[in-house]
């Protein structure tokens, strides 16, 4: 009788009806994440954590002088954005910049498909402070440890609501990314080809491409150092060419370790007084805004060029500017071969894939600048 | 909250800010790289590995 008492007393008069919609949110992105294959490093944890943090006198959370694990984890790696650092480590082990520096123009498109973070910001200021309004924008860099790193340092209190709208939308990129590309291009334009001739890349180009980087991003924008830095000290592990076990555990032991610990951790910020807020459904729109503007901009920018380049491009290829890596360029890939099955655009795709991920750094880092 | 159409307007410069220092970044990192290339390419110094 007496656990029927305890139940009463403690967990009873402190369960919520909102909890339980928590519950159902933290199963649907499981299911994404099993059965649809969403993003599964992520969303499961994420998905998990949400029931966790959302049962009630749960002990995952600090109560009092009671420390719960994922408040500890919180302070020991996002609060201080150790983590996102962390995986972008592995992250840049994980790149090859190869395609890219044989054609290294091909990195306007990145920066062009970054559009839809600024357009954001300023329909998001129209709701939110301008803080908060900046980390949601960043939701448009589709990469999850920047938009960790700079909704953290902006102290935005809507970091769980980000996470999820970003990591759900870089999942959601093959259905969100084709209309915007067919509606923004004609059937001619999507039947232009590029042919793809490599060009051989030096290893001192390789290895001084991750030093340039990090030197000219930081002289611009000091914020964006850390982001910048990390992201290209892994890639110069990868491509230095002597530490070939550190690259393999940065993109293996380091990134799974990481991944483990950023998902769960993240939902310590799902607890149901914070996220179920109109504020959220909000966020996952002004998310799915900057997605759509980011693809919209690297095609407009496309055209754009085309009017005065002889050798047209493809336009789709600025879409594949977007950062999300390699699901952006794989998708404008399929759709030229569906127009044309002799059009490869993968080379040129990915290229401008891998520039988006640059791109979307620095974008981070100049939001960081603007407003710190 | 509270809806505030003008500050669309009043951040915009935040958006021209913005992608024009991606834009200079970019710019100056395919500069700065493709001489990196064209100096370092493989028979031009005999130096160098290529992959």
């Amino acid at each position: 009788m007496e656990w029927i008492e305890f139940l009463y007393e403690n967990v009873a008069t402190n369960f919520d009806i909102r909890m339980l919609i928590m519950w159902v949110i933290g199963g649907i992105l499981i299911y994404l994440a099993i059965k649809k294959d969403m993003e599964p490093t992520l969303l499961l944890p994420i998905g998990f954590g949400a029931i966790l943090v959302n049962l009630p006198l749960s002990g995952v959370i600090t109560r009092g002088a009671n420390e719960g694990a994922l408040t500890v984890l919180y302070e020991a790696g996002i609060a201080n954005e150790l983590f996102p650092l962390l995986l972008f480590i592995g992250i840049g082990a994980m790149i090859d910049f190869g395609p890219l520096l044989s054609n290294p123009k091909l990195m306007i498109f990145g920066a062009a498909a970054q559009f839809g973070i600024f357009f954001t910001l300023c329909t998001a200021s129209m709701f939110f402070d301008i803080k908060d309004a900046a980390s949601i924008a960043i939701i448009g860099a589709a990469d999850g440890p920047t938009s960790i790193v700079v909704a953290q340092a902006l102290k935005s209190k809507y970091l769980g609501a980000i996470m999820v709208a970003a990591y759900s939308y870089m999942a959601l990129v093959p259905i969100i990314q084709p209309p915007v590309i067919k509606l923004l291009t004609t059937k001619k334009e999507r039947l232009i080809r590029m042919p793809y001739k490599a060009n051989e890349v030096s290893k001192t180009t390789k290895i001084l491409f991750p030093i340039i980087i990090t030197v000219v991003t930081g002289l611009i924008a000091p914020n964006s150092v850390a982001l910048v830095g990390f992201l290209m000290f892994g890639n110069l592990i990868r491509e230095c060419g002597v530490l070939n076990s550190l690259s393999e555990t940065a993109q293996h032991v380091l990134a799974n370790l990481v991944t483990i610990l950023l998902g769960i951790t993240i939902a310590s910020q799902m607890q149901y007084d914070t996220f179920l807020q109109v504020d959220t459904l909000l966020i996952l729109g002004l998310g799915l805004v900057a997605f759509i503007f980011d693809t919209a901009g690297g095609v407009l920018f496309a055209k754009f060029l085309n009017l005065f380049l002889k050798k047209k491009v493809n336009p789709m290829i600025g879409a594949a500017g977007i950062s999300a890596f390699p699901m952006s360029g794989r998708i404008v890939h399929k759709m030229g071969l569906a127009e044309d099955n002799q059009n490869f655009l993968l080379m040129h795709s990915m290229a401008v894939n891998v520039s988006g991920q640059i791109a979307s750094v620095i974008a981070g880092g100049l939001i960081l600048n603007f407003f710190m | 909250m509270n809806f505030e159409p003008m500050n669309f307007i009043t951040n915009l410069p935040y958006m021209v800010k913005g992608m024009l220092g991606i834009a200079v970044v970019i710019l100056i990192i395919i500069g700065i790289t493709m001489l990196v290339d064209h100096i370092s390419r493989p028979g031009e110094t005999g130096s160098d590995e290529s992959n």
